[in-house]
């Protein structure tokens, strides 16, 4: 088991570093930011100044490794936009994008599901026809186009809540949340719904194919000759069987919600970390985009990792594999 | 517009705000950019200098229509050579309660010179320019300079004043080898955006900065100059033009800055809106390639490159319809330009020779150059940086289509495109620039690239013209404002004539803003509280 956990986390350590060179490397092939940040009229002496302190005039590969070293402590770079340490710029971000991601994904299962529920168990019905219509809409329209309906109906027209930014926050064990003020939640609504669509979607999909096939399955035949009452049936035996892939699924797009929600945040003018990552790509603020990917595939590689040691603890033939190679 | 009746709470807080004494209200505005900083000296960049603007002073200000105006100095002479005189502003404090003195204008431009968290501007040149600062009393400031620099008032205005008390220092004076004085460590960047630091003698005083979400200002009551009618300005970044204008219809903002000049019909009938579109002195030009041969994306029928006859320069310029592209693709929201600052400003011709849209004539001067069958080029655009800047090209390569040209166009996003351009990469690109007299755009864009006087730094079509070299070299150290700008004209008319810029128009900036506010547009294109007062009833 020891020696198996240790591969793993030796493969963890190389996606880490196969990424962070990637990464420095296509940023880096985009071209020189100094062109984008620094005017005319400054002279060639102040220039050469401002290369050298960013560490620009170094030659590519010892770049990497002033990046690498520093990584390594802990020091993911300053961005070279706003002169302040990346990880400070990426981490103050973090709790508007979590709060919007956690009611986004909150509404997208709470809907999801029971809809999927009822498209999937009675597949010719005109409600399921309606739902597995709205699904494909759901999906396919464009998550930027959504934004400015929502924005002109229930803001512009209906006047109900704001267009756009972030509410009022209050501070709780040092992190900032909108949660907790009407103000911040009335903010919160429309973006979080525009979050949650197209995962709505998805989980409909997932839930209704899942319990349609569920219900012709043999346990379910069984249960019904049995005389279990169809609540019960669908509760305990189609629900419970049919959420297994939905948990995973749920889970790989929290994740991927959390690293790139850009679109919905640069609508909705959400100050959070996507809108980040788009601002620094479209400024070459490489620290940031740098900082960012490490920070989103360091997120992936220790999920990963943790499921993959939880696997190997529940079914030794994993272990034997490992153990083998 | 009766959808928006049914906008009751939004609205009625906005009725509710309209109806309280001016002096209560929070202005609160829409930024199109967001400042990357609240230190003043950290980038020059337009929403970081307007940011600045509201919080400190500089030693002279600039009005709406970029003229100089005293602030922290009342007046400013010059010896006619080296030497600068400032009389500084009596009776001005601090927000923290310290009196301005010559002392923090020293400090000041020491913090300049020593700042390592800054992004390169050309303040640092400017102070390191300068070869003593002196302060006779504690409210005159002479400043004697290396070289001649006639525009010192004018760059002293892109400095705003700090406060010598947020370091800990001795006796200040300008000894940049000794640090002038100072003691403790030189306040960083950080500093500033956390505001411990962020202290000045402006009309407003920073009360809160958070990155992507808000920027709040208070009023300073103890301002020396007209106290802003704004109890407290909330800037709020929204960089999507659309729920831009949105917030402004469904009332979370008071003004928003550039709203697309295609959705104001949209407020036309709207009783409730308004908006100013007021010409900037930003023009948007073409640059071309215009000495070597080969060039990158332009080839006659024997690969070299026809952009270094002055006769198919000029004749490109008339195939252009400026008026149509002002009017169609910018929806009437810019100028037609035909020099490169708008006619009136200092150093500008009086009466630039119009370049007429004249597609036949342009025809027989590109015959007589000898391309009668015209030649092939790439137009290489930006379509994220000036307002509609891809359509523009693509407006350009239809009319130059028409004399024979065959014209594409390649656009690509900024971050791409700068550094392309840098290296020379193109050989007809799309340009803008801002400025307040006219000797910036033709030292940084025009001259020949000479890396020790910072001239020709933007000269990416490789123009020298030894003639027009002489006449801006000149200028630029001419003290006496009659001769420069006789010199200023003199090298623009040249400039002009020599047709390795193509000026197409100067943007406009708009502001839309609610009925009941009167707002000052200005042609620096910044946002200012100061620019905004309640209608008078």
């Amino acid at each position: 088991m020891a020696s198996y956990a240790l591969q793993r986390l030796i493969q963890s350590v190389f996606v880490l570093l196969a990424a962070s060179i990637v990464v420095f490397l296509a940023v880096y092939g985009i071209g020189n930011p100094i062109e984008l940040l620094v005017p005319p009229q400054a002279s060639a002496l102040e220039r050469e100044e401002l290369v050298r302190r960013l560490g620009l005039d170094l030659p590519l590969w010892r770049q990497y490794l002033v990046f690498a070293w520093n990584a390594l402590h802990g020091d993911l770079g300053r961005s070279f936009v706003h002169g302040v340490p990346a990880i400070e710029l990426i981490l103050t971000r973090l709790p508007a994008t979590l709060e919007l991601v956690v009611l986004a994904m909150t509404i997208a299962l709470a809907g999801g599901i029971p809809l999927g529920l009822l498209a999937g168990l009675n597949t010719e019905s005109r409600a399921s026809r309606l739902i597995m219509g709205g699904t494909v809409l759901g999906y396919s329209l464009p998550n930027f186009w959504k934004g400015m309906m929502l924005i002109l109906v229930f803001a512009v027209l209906l006047g109900w809540l704001p267009t756009s930014g972030r509410g009022e926050t209050v501070e709780i064990l040092g992190l900032k949340t909108s949660l907790l003020t009407l103000d911040g939640l009335k903010h919160l609504i429309l973006p979080a719904l525009n979050l949650s669509i197209p995962n709505m979607a998805l989980m409909i999909r997932l839930v209704a194919a899942g319990t349609a096939d569920a219900k012709a399955q043999d346990y379910v035949k069984y249960a019904r000759a049995k005389g279990v009452r169809p609540r019960r049936i669908v509760g305990r035996h189609i629900l419970r069987n049919i959420l297994i892939p939905v948990v995973t699924v749920a889970g790989i797009e929290f994740g991927s919600l959390v690293a790139f929600s850009t679109i919905t945040e640069t609508v909705f003018a959400w100050p959070g970390m996507g809108k980040l990552l788009i601002d620094s790509i479209y400024q070459l603020d490489r620290p940031i985009v740098v900082a960012y990917i490490m920070l989103a595939t360091f997120l992936f590689v220790t999920v990963n990792l943790l499921v993959d040691l939880a696997y190997a603890a529940l079914d030794p033939r994993v272990r034997l594999v490992g153990e083998a190679g | 517009m009766s959808a928006f009746r049914h906008a009751v709470p939004a609205f009625a807080v906005l009725a509710l705000a309209a109806a309280l004494p001016a002096g209560a209200q929070t202005l609160r505005v829409a930024l199109s950019s967001e400042p990357t900083s609240v230190d003043p000296h950290y980038h020059v960049l337009a929403p970081n200098n307007a940011l600045a603007a509201h919080i400190y002073d500089a030693l002279v200000d600039t009005d709406e229509a970029q003229r100089l105006v005293p602030a922290l100095a009342t007046s400013w002479k010059s010896d006619g050579a080296n030497k600068w005189t400032f009389q500084l502003r009596k009776g001005v404090k601090f927000s923290n309660g310290k009196p301005f003195t010559a002392e923090d204008a020293i400090f000041t431009f020491c913090r300049v010179a020593k700042n390592e968290t800054n992004i390169a501007g050309g303040n640092k040149d400017l102070i390191r320019g300068m070869k003593s600062i002196e302060a006779p009393d504690a409210h005159t400031l002479v400043v004697t300079t290396v070289e001649p620099e006639p525009l010192m008032p004018r760059l002293l205005a892109g400095i705003q004043i700090l406060t010598s008390s947020i370091a800990a220092h001795g006796k200040i004076t300008f000894s940049l080898d000794t640090n002038c004085g100072v003691t403790g460590p030189w306040p960083t960047v950080t500093q500033f955006n956390e505001g411990s630091v962020a202290i000045g003698t402006g009309p407003f005083k920073l009360k809160s900065y958070v990155r992507g979400s808000a920027i709040e200002l208070v009023r300073n009551d103890d301002f020396w100059g007209e106290k802003s009618p704004w109890q407290a300005v909330k800037f709020v970044p929204v960089t999507n033009a659309g729920p831009r204008l949105a917030g402004l219809i469904a009332g979370d903002y008071d003004l928003i800055e550039n709203p697309a000049a295609r959705d104001l019909g949209r407020l036309k009938d709207d009783k409730r809106f308004a908006w100013v579109s007021t010409p900037s002195s930003r023009v948007i030009f073409f640059q071309l390639d215009v000495a070597r041969s080969p060039s990158p994306f332009v080839a006659d029928a024997k690969g070299e490159n026809p952009l270094r006859d002055v006769r198919v320069r000029k004749a490109m310029s008339m195939a252009i319809d400026r008026d149509a592209i002002a009017k169609r693709i910018m929806d009437g929201a810019a100028q037609p330009a035909y020099q490169f600052l708008p006619t009136g400003m200092f150093g500008t011709l009086p009466n630039p020779p119009v370049i007429r849209f004249d597609p036949a004539a342009a025809r027989k001067l590109m015959a007589e150059a000898g391309y009668a069958n015209g030649f092939d080029l790439t137009i290489t655009t930006t379509n994220d940086r000036y307002v509609n800047d891809s359509q523009i090209a693509q407006a350009v390569a239809g009319y130059l289509s028409q004399i024979g040209i065959r014209a594409k166009v390649d656009a690509m996003t900024r971050a791409i495109y700068f550094p392309r351009r840098a290296k020379r990469e193109f050989s007809f690109s799309i340009g803008g620039w801002g400025s307040a007299e006219a000797s910036n755009f033709m030292r940084y864009w025009a001259a020949t690239l000479d890396a020790k006087k910072t001239h020709g730094t933007s000269n990416y079509g490789g123009l020298a013209d030894p003639e027009f070299n002489d006449l801006i070299s000149k200028a630029l150290v001419t003290m006496d404002d009659e001769k420069r700008a006789e010199l200023l004209r003199q090298a623009g008319a040249k400039l002009l004539d020599l047709h390795a810029f193509i000026p197409l128009h100067f943007e406009n900036t708009i502001w839309a803003h609610r009925a009941d506010l009167v707002v000052k547009g200005r042609t620096d294109q910044y946002t200012l509280a100061m620019s905004v007062a309640p209608a008078k009833k």
